[in-house]
Order: structure tokens, then C-alpha cells, then sequence
């Protein structure tokens, strides 16, 4: 199992090394886009781009040119955003980390509880009405675009209705948690649920193919040849064994959201998050920022996925000898 | 079949978006008609009315007529005709999400089929960009594309795409989700390789041209074919998402998500700018994956798909 | 086949069971009339090609078969109770309490992610009052009946930590754990390799001697048969061909179709090295015919194979099919006559 672990955070920091050179590909060495002059702004003088030029090292070779990136972003960590630049791009990053945490950490409770339900009935009452009725919820759940239906969501809980049903209901933003719990999760609720929804659709169909699947098994068989419950064989057996591929996607929905996937629920829903952040920097084309929060999802991402296939390796025992 | 008729109809109420409105609307979708004026139940009213509330400040749109030729949905701020604009913005995203699908999964047949067939050095190229675009969340690595690309264009050698085309996002969006198909096709030509008809065929001396397009191929047609819907779906909604944050269809071009994005604004004054689209959205996208399932389970019921983006 | 339905003796009592599926090209026969009895410590062998029904309709006696097209019907009685249509919580304690059952592929019978030894407890937990500790003990002391060594140790390994045969084993300490009256075994044997073959059935021969359990196993080799059995049923398309004391089916078969079993299994002793195969595949369970269901393959099939022929003979060894003895006995010894039974 040690080195299970060990084997996996060095292929795990393989990868964070690929995509760092592949974020650094994309902006640095997109044929016919000239770095200098998407650094330095739309409208930037001459003189501009070319000091830019230089204190990014653009005209030395590519693999230089990629590792004093790097010790700007990791080991200086002295980048500075460019509309802004006394504003340096880390500790802003950490500032909207919490926020983006509170999100998708909420969200995702609540997206496992209903998925998982969800899921889970639907399997149960296969052929029953209430099976297609779940399963067309869950499709009308990922049809529909996170950010449109945070503006709906708006619409009716801080205009249309906010003067009666809603009337409970903070204005968007955010309140952090140590400075009054209640008014950070109510400030949340609206945000968690919309971004819950499609989440909750995906997993309530995944996990019902998937407890299909498994209910068609020869060891579901074996299960009742002894003499279980149907419900015990459905949690005990079919669900334990289909839980293996539901980490596996949570882990990789969960690295993505918290890397700034939640964005457009953030911008929405007035979150000073990490996605916003990327989102207000892509308004301006601040490329140090937007690159310095690719860069921390990556390395969430890729943290996730390292912690699945460790939680994989717990979950089902095959893969612990391989 | 439902589901195909929403798709159907959808489909040809946004071609017929110039004939809406040319012949029935006579509006222009795409240039600003501030100081406009519409005759409504024998009235002239403004396309931009002042403000009266608050400090007077500003104009507000008219809000939805209800009359199917005239500002049915109402106007959005430059005074056009949001019905309108959202049949062209239809056909903008439905453009981008049925080419850019089939982009995708050509490159991705492609792609897995030479992966899985040849194997060796291929293979474990191809696989390790899979794994390491797997890895990457989508909407940043099409954020960081578009953020790139969209302001100067796309120059390699003589090819140009300038940066307000159409084909960027559509090239951006399609090469996003290539792992997604190419991953599962790989493993379906490894598993194909191994069976006896293409093992009797390699045997017999066949050329690798020949086994790949007449054996492999056409057994992996209906694992493309279900695919197909599906990545339509995905790919709609991708581009709305990058266009609501005017990193995908550039202006003066529409599509639903820069429609939405151009509601919000006006949400809580004129919802139905940013409503009406998310109803084409969430209709188009609902309709495909219940189509995507049937089609699915035509081809073959036990078929699993990863079932999320 | 006993004359009297109700035989106070039998173990389990089948009558007239039929199982069928509606399917969208029609009805599905996959069992149609089968009738037989399993004595007390007796081993019954079911045999047939697969998609004879055999396995169908063991596992829709015990309402193993969970396709919401099936219907069921006939009687089964298991120690004179009738067990066809009992409710779930029913059905639970007879099955994996009563009934235990092995199945054909080890390598998928056992839930990946549970130790064996927590998956024997559970069987046994389900059905006995015993502790924890007490289930843990027992489950380990079956891992050592079963002749797995270092049972304390397998106890707490994951099934993929087993080879086949020993996994096997582990599905046969399961079956046994609650002390069933009654065992059936699903190919036991069929995805083993031949060594491992053999020690299995010498394991379940020695444990039927010990726990005194019928056993009914299903199987498509005759070489089974002859190893286990003590009687034998000969299933095709559904339906019995013949049934009988093992010795005398396999000594003196008298159904065309179990001809055409023995013929195909390899013998050692025979001088014709060329294996022995039955013309023609086995009929679609769709469109089996009104008549006998092995005419359409058969070498002696005559005017009167359209019609249905019953289970008819001579005390135990009875069989379905028009030819008279003479008719038999002159193909058998290698000349061919017509006409139908008289």
C-alpha cells in the first residue's frame, strides 16, 4: 500500500510537470500569437511589449524562457498581475481559495446525498414509473447550463419573489465562515443547490447504469443464492461494488470544481472565488493571473485524482496488488 | 421520438431565423435600433423607453409583446429584437455544437484507432496527451485556448482564422473533448485487435489500410454513433458557457450563451432576454441526450458510457 | 418417475414446472413439463446442452430468475412444502438456509471487495443466531473443511487472493455453511481446469457423505454423471428425454438424444478414435416444435414425431420418444427399421 502511494505521487507530479509545459505551450508558444503582446494588453506602445519582451526572457529559448516561469509562479512567487501591477498573483489565489473550498465542498454533500439517492431508488424500481421519472429529471438536470440556471435562480430568489418567499435571502457575496457560520451558509444555500443540480443529475444516472450493471453480476446472484435481503443485496453488495466508479468520477468533478470549473456559478452568484478571479482576469486579458489559476487547478486537479486512485486502492482490494 | 421531433424542430425554426426576420418581423438581429419605434395595439411605442423609476437614469427595453411578429420577447438594450436574435443565435450554437461534435469524434476515431491498432510508440503517445488533457479541467483549458486565440486568430503557416470566426470555437470546443471519445474507442480497437476476424485477417496477409477500414471500423461505427448525440449536447453547452463569458462567439455574431450574458443585465427588469435562451439551451440539450440513450440502447443495451463531461 | 406426487420421501418434488419468457419474438419455453424427485441423500444430475433449461429451471424454483417477463408454473415442494410463489422473506430462508447452491465460475461468484471469510459469516449471520465470534469460528472451520489450508489466514483474503479451484471451494464452504438438506450445484466443474476438476467432485462426493445433503447437479458432461450422479435427467429444449438410474441411462440409454450424449464424450476405452457428434444445432427455445423437440435432428425421426410423446418405460427408467424396443434394439445394433411404437 506505501508504495502504492509512492508510485502515485511521483506519476502524479509527472503529470503536474506535463501540464505546466503544456499551460506554458499555450501561452507562450501558440504559433502566430505573439506572448509579448497578449501580456502587455490590447493597446499597449511598442516600448511596452518590448520591456515586456524582456523581463519575461521572450527572446531566449523556449525551455529558459518555461523555467523562469516556473520560479516566477513557485519559488519567487513574485508574479504580479499586469492591469494591477502591485498586486502580486499568489496571495490573491489563496485569498479566493476559501471561498471556491466553501462552494464546491457544500455542493458536492449535497450532489452525493441526491445523487446517490437518486440513483440508488432508481435502480431499485427498475421497469416502475418512478425509474424513467428519476432518470428524466437527471437528464433535465445536466441539459441544463449551470450559469443560466444561477440567473434564473437570482431572478426569482433576489428580485420576483424576493419580497415574499424569499425574503430570507441575503443579497449575493460571500461572508466567511469564521466570521458568522449562519450568515456564510446562508449566503451559500442558493449557490450550493445550483451548482448541486447538475452534478446530482450526472450521478444519479451514473451510479443507476451502473448499479444495473452490477445487480446483473454473478456475485448478486451468489448473494441471494444465501439468502439476503433485496435491500441488502442493493446497499450491501451492488452499491458497495459500484461505489469504486463513482469515486473515481467524484474525485476527478471535484479536483476540476474546486480548480475553478465552479466558475460560472461563482460569477453568477457574486462569489469572490477562485473561478471569478480567473473570470475577471480573462475580462481584462491578464495573463499572469489567468495563468497563475490554470496552473493552481492543475495542481488541484491533479492532487484529487492522485487522492481517488489512493481512496480506489482502499475501496477495491484488486487494484492494491497491481 | 419525442425527443427527435424537439431536436427536428428546433433545428429548422433557427435556419428559418433570416425568414422570421426578413418576411415576418421585418427587424435586423444584428444592428442596434436605439431610437426605433414599433406600432403595438395601434400605439407607437419606443423600443427604449426612459427609466421613470429610481433616479430616471438610463432606458429600459420593452419588455415581451406577445405577438408573435412583433418583439414577441421584447427588445434587449440596443433595441433589437430578442426573438429574433435568439433564432440566430440558435443556429450559431446549434453550428458549433453539431461541428464541432463531429470534428471531435473524427479526430478521435483517428486518433484511437491508430493508438489502439498500431500500438507501441504511437500508442503510448497518444495515450499519455489523452491522459494529460484528461486531466486538465475543461472549461480552463478552453478558457486558455480562447483567451490566446480569440484576440489575434489563429495564424499556423499559410492558414488564418481570423479572430471573429466561427471556427475557433468550434475547433477550441472540439479539441477539448477528443480524450473523451478517443479514450473508450482505443479500447474498443485493442479489444477489436484481438478477436478472431481481425486476427484471421492479419493473418491472411490483408493490408493494415484494408483491416482498419473494413474490419475495425465498421465495429466501431455505432460506439461513434452513440457518441455523436451526446457530444452535441456537451459541446452546445461548452460553447454557451465560453460565449456567456465572451470568450466564445465573438460580437457582432450571437449565439445563446452571449444572448444570456447579454440579459443579464437585464435581469431583474426584462428576464425573458436572458430566460428565453436557457429554455432553447436546456430543450436542444434535453432532447439530444434522451436521443443519445435511445440510440444507445438501439445499438446495444448493455453499451456504458461515462456519462458526464 | 414415481407414480405418486407426493412422495413423503423426496427431498425436493418437481411437477410439471414450466418456465417462459415473453419476449418481443414471442413467447420464450426455456422449460417446459419437467417432473422429477430428489430422494434423501441422493444425488440427481441434470444434464443437457446449455440452453436446455437445466440451469432455468433450478434457479426459477428458487426465484433466482428476476425477469419481470417470466412466468412460472407447476409445483415444487421441498420437504413437502410448497416452496413456488412463497414471498421474499420466505423464499430468503430456504434459500442459503435449505438450499444451498455452487455456482459455474468461481472467478465472478463471490463479491470482489469483502474478504471470504466476511462474505461466510454473512450467509451465516443471515440464517443462524450465532455471534459474530461464533460465525467467525464456523466460517473458518468450513475454510478447513473444504481443504483450504491455513483457513485462519484465507479467512481475512480477498477472493481475487484465490486460484479457481480454490475458489470453488470457498463458494462450497458457503453453500455448506447452514447445514443445507439440499445442494445445487450449477456446473460445478465446467470453468476448472481437469485436475482441479476432479478434486472438486471428490470434495463434494465427501462432503455430501459427511453433511448428508441431496445434491442435484447440473451439468452439460456425462463424465460428471457418471462420477456423482445416481440418477440422471436428460434435458433437451426444455423438456426431459429421459430419466432413469445413472448406471442404466448410461449403460443402456434409450432416448436418441442421450445416444448422441454419450456418443459425444471422448472414452478412453473405445477402439473408434473418431469423437461422435449430434447432427444439427440445438433447437431455438423459440420455436420449439409441438411434437418431440429433437426430431428435427434426429436420424430416426418418423411420421408420428409431430406429435408430443410422453415419459413412458419401465419402472425408474423411463424416457420420451415414439420408437418401440424392437425398433431400438435393431438401430442399436446397427440396422435401421420404420414404423412407430406399437
Amino acid at each position: 500500500m506505501v508504495s502504492f502511494i509512492i508510485r502515485r505521487l511521483i506519476s502524479a507530479v509527472l503529470v503536474l510537470f506535463a501540464i505546466s509545459v503544456m499551460v506554458f505551450l499555450i501561452f507562450f508558444a501558440t504559433p502566430g500569437v505573439d506572448p509579448a503582446a497578449r501580456i502587455a494588453g490590447r493597446s499597449a506602445s511598442p516600448a511596452v511589449v518590448a520591456a515586456v519582451r524582456a523581463s519575461f526572457g521572450l527572446n531566449r529559448p523556449l525551455p529558459i524562457r518555461y523555467l523562469l516561469m516556473m520560479e516566477h509562479l513557485f519559488i519567487k512567487r513574485d508574479l504580479t498581475s499586469y492591469v494591477n501591477p502591485n498586486t502580486p498573483v499568489i496571495p490573491q489565489i489563496l485569498r479566493a481559495a476559501p471561498v471556491t473550498l466553501s462552494l464546491v465542498l457544500g455542493a458536492a454533500l449535497i450532489w452525493l446525498l441526491i445523487g446517490v439517492l437518486g440513483g440508488v431508488v432508481a435502480a431499485a424500481n427498475r421497469g416502475k414509473f418512478i425509474d424513467p421519472l428519476i432518470m428524466f429529471v437527471g437528464i433535465a438536470a445536466v441539459s441544463v447550463p449551470a450559469y443560466w440556471l444561477g440567473e434564473v435562480v437570482n431572478y426569482f430568489t433576489q428580485s420576483r419573489f424576493h419580497s415574499s418567499v424569499f425574503s430570507w435571502v441575503p443579497s449575493s457575496g460571500y461572508v466567511s465562515i469564521t466570521t458568522s457560520p449562519v450568515q456564510w451558509a446562508l449566503h451559500l444555500v442558493f449557490p450550493w443547490l445550483t451548482l448541486a443540480a447538475l452534478y446530482a443529475g450526472i450521478y444519479a444516472r451514473v451510479l443507476r447504469a451502473e448499479l444495473v450493471n452490477a445487480l446483473n453480476e454473478d456475485y448478486v446472484r451468489t448473494a441471494r443464492a444465501k439468502g439476503l435481503s433485496e435491500r441488502r443485496i442493493l446497499v450491501r453488495h451492488a452499491l458497495r461494488c459500484s461505489l469504486v466508479a463513482l469515486v473515481s468520477l467524484f474525485g476527478l468533478d471535484f479536483g476540476a470544481l474546486i480548480g475553478g470549473a465552479a466558475l460560472l456559478t461563482e460569477v453568477v452568484m457574486g462569489l469572490p472565488g477562485i473561478g471569478q478571479l480567473t473570470y475577471n482576469a480573462l475580462q481584462s486579458l491578464d495573463l499572469p493571473v489567468i495563468m497563475g489559476c490554470v496552473m493552481y487547478a492543475a495542481f488541484f486537479v491533479v492532487f484529487a485524482n492522485a487522492v481517488v486512485d489512493v481512496l480506489y486502492a482502499l475501496l477495491d482490494p484488486r487494484v492494491r496488488v497491481a | 421520438m419525442a425527443a427527435l421531433g424537439v431536436v427536428l424542430f428546433v433545428v429548422t425554426a433557427c435556419l428559418l431565423a433570416p425568414v422570421y426576420a426578413h418576411d415576418l418581423a421585418h427587424v435586423d438581429a444584428f444592428t442596434s435600433n436605439l431610437n426605433g419605434t414599433i406600432r403595438l395595439n395601434g400605439r407607437t411605442v419606443s423600443v427604449l423607453q426612459a427609466n421613470t423609476q429610481g433616479l430616471g437614469f438610463g432606458v429600459t427595453p420593452i419588455g415581451p409583446t406577445w405577438h408573435f411578429t412583433n418583439y414577441f420577447l421584447g427588445a434587449d438594450n440596443q433595441g433589437r429584437d430578442v426573438f429574433a436574435r435568439l433564432l440566430y443565435g440558435g443556429r450559431a450554437t446549434l453550428l458549433i455544437g453539431s461541428t464541432s461534435a463531429i470534428i471531435c469524434c473524427l479526430v478521435a476515431t483517428v486518433l484511437g484507432l491508430a493508438a489502439g491498432y498500431f500500438g507501441g510508440v504511437i500508442d503510448w503517445v497518444v495515450s499519455r496527451v489523452f491522459d494529460i488533457v484528461w486531466a486538465f479541467p475543461i472549461y480552463l483549458l478552453a478558457i486558455s485556448l480562447s483567451v490566446i486565440l480569440l484576440t489575434s486568430g489563429l495564424n499556423i503557416g499559410p492558414l488564418h482564422i481570423g479572430a471573429g470566426s466561427l471556427l475557433l470555437p468550434i475547433l477550441i470546443i472540439a479539441m477539448v473533448f477528443v480524450p473523451y471519445v478517443g479514450r473508450p474507442l482505443r479500447g474498443i480497437v485493442l479489444s477489436l485487435k484481438e478477436r478472431e476476424f481481425v486476427q484471421a485477417a492479419i493473418g491472411s496477409g490483408a493490408s493494415d489500410w484494408h483491416i482498419i477500414t473494413k474490419e475495425i471500423l465498421p465495429n466501431v461505427a455505432p460506439t461513434i454513433i452513440v457518441f455523436l448525440p451526446l457530444m452535441v449536447a456537451f459541446n452546445m453547452l461548452t460553447e454557451s458557457a465560453l460565449s456567456f463569458l465572451s470568450i466564445g462567439v465573438q460580437p457582432p455574431n450571437a449565439s445563446w450563451g452571449t444572448i444570456i450574458n447579454d440579459g443579464l443585465g437585464l435581469l431583474y427588469t426584462r428576464p425573458w432576454v436572458a430566460i428565453a435562451p436557457g429554455i432553447g439551451i436546456v430543450l436542444t440539450a434535453g432532447a439530444l441526450n434522451v436521443l443519445g440513450d435511445g440510440v444507445r440502447d438501439a445499438f446495444d443495451p448493455k453499451a456504458r458510457l461515462r456519462g458526464s463531461i | 418417475m414415481p407414480d405418486d406426487p407426493t412422495s413423503t420421501e423426496a427431498v425436493l418434488s418437481v411437477r410439471d414446472l414450466k418456465v417462459s419468457f415473453a419476449t418481443r419474438q414471442g413467447e420464450l419455453r426455456a422449460v417446459d413439463g419437467l417432473s422429477f424427485d430428489v430422494g434423501s441423500k441422493e444425488v440427481l444430475g441434470i444434464v443437457g446442452e446449455s440452453g436446455s433449461g437445466k440451469s432455468v429451471a433450478m434457479y426459477s424454483m428458487l426465484g433466482l430468475v428476476r425477469d419481470s417477463n417470466v412466468t412460472i408454473s407447476g409445483s415444487v415442494k421441498f420437504e413437502g412444502r410448497e416452496i413456488l410463489g412463497l414471498g421474499d422473506k420466505e423464499m430468503q430462508s430456504v434459500r442459503g438456509g435449505d438450499v444451498g447452491m455452487i455456482f459455474q465460475d468461481p472467478m465472478t461468484a463471490l463479491t470482489p471487495v469483502y474478504t471470504v471469510g466476511w462474505q461466510i459469516v454473512e450467509q451465516i449471520r443471515a440464517h443462524t443466531d450465532l455471534t459474530k465470534a461464533q460465525a467467525k469460528a464456523r466460517a473458518v472451520e468450513l475454510l478447513g473443511e473444504v481443504g483450504i489450508p491455513n483457513p485462519q489466514r484465507r479467512a481475512g483474503q480477498f477472493p481475487h487472493e484465490f486460484s479457481g479451484g480454490m475458489r470453488q471451494r470457498v463458494v462450497i464452504a458457503m453453500a455448506l455453511s447452514c447445514n443445507p438438506r439440499l445442494l445445487i450445484a450449477d456446473e460445478p466443474t465446467t470453468a476448472l481446469d481437469v485436475t482441479t476438476q476432479a478434486q472438486i467432485l471428490d470434495l463434494m462426493e465427501k462432503l455430501q457423505q459427511s453433511y448428508g445433503s441431496s445434491i442435484v447437479i447440473i451439468t452439460h458432461d456425462m463424465g460428471v454423471i457418471a462420477e456423482m450422479a445416481d440418477r440422471v435427467v436428460v434435458m433437451y429444449a426444455g423438456r426431459p428425454a429421459e430419466i432413469g438410474p445413472e448406471l442404466e441411462v448410461v449403460r443402456f440409454p434409450r432416448h436418441p438424444y442421450t445416444w448422441g450424449l454419450l456418443g459425444a464424450v471422448p472414452r478412453v476405452d473405445s477402439k473408434n478414435t473418431r469423437l461422435v457428434t449430434i447432427p444439427g444445432v440445438s433447437v431455438s427455445p423459440l420455436d420449439v416444435p409441438d411434437g418431440c423437440a429433437f426430431a428435427p435432428r434426429c436420424e430416426h425421426r418418423m411420421a408420428i414425431c409431430d406429435e408430443r410423446p410422453a415419459l413412458l418405460g419401465d419402472g425408474e427408467h423411463v424416457d420420451a420418444c415414439w420408437l418401440s424396443d424392437a425398433q431400438r434394439v435393431a438401430i442399436r445394433s446397427g440396422s435401421k427399421t420404420s414404423g412407430g411404437r406399437p
